[in-house]
């Protein structure tokens, strides 16, 4: 018999903590699909964060550091250093990346560390239980913004992508979300041009991924995926902010 | 080998080097930058690297990701920076990783002062951050002793994957002394065959971690952590005794407090009083056993540090209540004189001989 589907080397035979509906499992296949695809499964050495996805040094299917709390890039960083050889990716939510790790992800972009970041922005604290995240949007309600984000007391959602397109060491930066099949495909596109500009020796790349959170926001997963559509996307709009010109 | 005469700071480097270390990730603060200014200088020559980074925190963890996948590597930082360090080095000690901590310190607390103190005996030696872990700690004197104890501390580190902490105070970084580079005794230092180097195929993921979701087995995490402490005590304890057999007074004090304890004695010996001296070269694992030596007819041990007194914890629990203990220290950069010291000996004998 034919051969249609095979899951990835990239994932291992664990099964995964996430909540049903929850977005990280589709991430975590496109993530070890093109580490496959493009050859360095053998070479990559991940770097998992604090938060839902903490975890996830059981679920990639190569060498794994588990980092503290926003310390990812900066624990990236001192591999790549060793092994300039070797392929070093970070995977972290908004809370470890957006809020604790905002000063070791500008420096390890600044520097133009040649490593390669998935951040997933749910726009909520989901490990934790639901808290504000810098990404929550305004009105939107956490279990530590029970009223729904107020501008006037907690600012205005922070857009990391766009910001860290503007620092020179960051030759990657794309913005793509995971809520319909079709995004999905633009999100892997996005993920191996991102891991092709570190194999490339090109600089820091980072893909944002608009993630679900159905527990947290307090829908059922179809509800979340139409949540994230109106109410993400319009204020994290999708695109490329940035690409060298070799990889596009 | 002939001697070269160096700063403490610069002899730091020049002894990592000599050891092997090749990674070097630091921040600068005032009393220890020139020894990041050194590896900035000397990594580029030797294939190594030297990087600045963002925050204390940020090179603390890359010497976790570089130590990780399995590199010799080195930070160094003074007291405020140290605590920002805490995070990291509390995951290097779960996670089991080897590298060594330089920590030349300064007055405290808070941003305290630039002027040299030992007030951070606690944080070292009571393990400094979160959960049950201990650093090797490791207390030079003089900057030979400095030099020879950072060659030995990566081996050390490396023998028993664990964080080992050089602590030195202003004095020791910034005075010149002449040092020669020698091979300490030779280790039978394991493979690192758990590091993160790309499974190239051939073995399965290596995990470096120290988060252990289930109780029973975090539990036994930390009673294989507690078995490597209790063999590092067995094997690793370093100390320098003086007269302590029949000494009527006996000192216990490590690092520059050390040296002038030594000119203190000799003072006090030409004045016909019988002072010892217990010098710790290990904090951690503390030389408890030494006190035992200390003859019967000693009438008290006085501590002496750059603080106000937290050897003296460690002095008691050492001498169990055989004699009484005292202390004398200054603090905020004010360093004790051999005549301090030579004045509260004999107010302890009970006025002058």
């Amino acid at each position: 018999m034919a051969v249609v589907f095979e899951k990835t080397k990239g994932l291992t035979d664990a099964q995964t903590h996430y909540c049903p509906g929850c977005t990280h499992g589709i991430v975590h296949r496109l993530v070890a699909e093109s580490l496959e695809e493009l050859g360095v499964l053998d070479e990559a050495i991940g770097v998992a964060p604090v938060g839902c996805s903490v975890l996830a040094y059981k679920y990639f299917n190569c060498d794994m550091h588990e980092a503290a709390h926003g310390r990812a890039p900066a624990v990236a960083t001192g591999i790549k250093r060793v092994h300039p050889e070797n392929f070093v990716f970070t995977y972290q939510g908004d809370g470890d990346l957006a809020s604790i790790g905002t000063a070791e992800i500008v420096h390890a972009a600044h520097r133009g560390e040649k490593i390669s970041t998935i951040f997933i922005n749910n726009a909520i604290y989901g490990m934790t239980g639901g808290q504000m995240a810098p990404t929550t949007l305004i009105g939107q309600k956490a279990t530590t913004a029970p009223y729904g984000r107020d501008k006037e007391h907690c600012g205005m959602p922070l857009k990391m992508a766009e910001m860290l397109a503007t620092i020179d060491g960051a030759q990657f930066v794309e913005r793509v979300a995971v809520n319909t099949p079709g995004n999905a495909r633009k999100a892997k596109k996005a993920i191996k041009k991102c891991f092709q500009t570190q194999i490339e020796g090109k600089g820091f790349g980072i893909v944002e991924v608009l993630s679900t959170c159905p527990t947290n926001w307090g829908y059922t997963p179809v509800e979340a995926l139409k949540w994230l559509e109106e109410n993400m996307i319009p204020y994290y709009p999708l695109g490329n902010l940035r690409t060298p010109e070799e990889v596009e | 080998m002939t001697k070269v005469l160096m700063k403490g700071n610069e002899a730091i480097g020049a002894a990592a080097i000599e050891a092997g270390c090749k990674y070097f990730f630091g921040y600068p603060i005032t009393p220890q930058s020139e020894l990041p200014e050194y590896m900035s200088k000397e990594m580029p020559k030797v294939g190594g690297v030297f990087l600045q980074a963002e925050s204390e925190i940020a090179a603390i963890n890359m010497v976790y990701g570089a130590s990780g996948s399995g590199a010799r590597v080195m930070t160094s930082s003074s007291s405020p920076g140290i605590s920002l360090k805490q995070e990291g080095i509390s995951y290097i000690a779960g996670a089991e990783l080897p590298c060594v901590i330089v920590n030349i310190m300064r007055g405290g607390p808070g941003l305290g002062s630039i002027q040299p103190s030992q007030t951070d005996y606690f944080q070292a030696t009571r393990g400094g951050g979160n959960g049950d872990y201990r650093l090797v700690v490791l207390a030079p004197a003089n900057v030979q002793e400095l030099v020879d104890l950072i060659i030995e501390g990566f081996d050390i580190a490396d023998q028993y994957r664990n964080p080992v902490m050089i602590l030195g105070d202003g004095m020791i970084g910034q005075m010149m002394e002449p040092v020669e580079f020698k091979q300490p005794k030779k280790r039978d230092l394991p493979e690192k065959d758990w590091a993160t180097t790309g499974t190239k195929g051939k073995r399965k993921p290596n995990i470096i971690n120290s988060l252990y979701l289930a109780a029973e087995e975090l539990e036994e995490h930390n009673k294989k952590l507690q078995e490597k402490y209790k063999t590092i005590k067995e094997n690793e304890v370093k100390v320098e005794s003086y007269n302590i057999e029949d000494a009527d007074i006996v000192i216990a004090a490590y690092g520059t407090t050390s040296r002038i304890a030594k000119t203190a004695i000799t003072q006090l010996e030409n004045e016909g009083y019988k002072v010892g001296l217990i010098r710790p070269i290990t904090l951690w694992p503390f030389p408890y056993n030494e006190f035992n030596k200390i003859g019967d007819n000693c009438k008290g041990i006085l501590t002496i540090e750059m603080n106000t007194g937290q050897m003296v914890d460690d002095v008691k629990i050492a001498t169990k209540g055989r004699f009484p203990v005292e202390f004398y220290g200054r603090t905020g950069g004010m360093v004790p004189t051999p005549n301090e010291i030579v004045k509260k000996v004999k107010e302890i004998y009970g006025g002058e001989k």
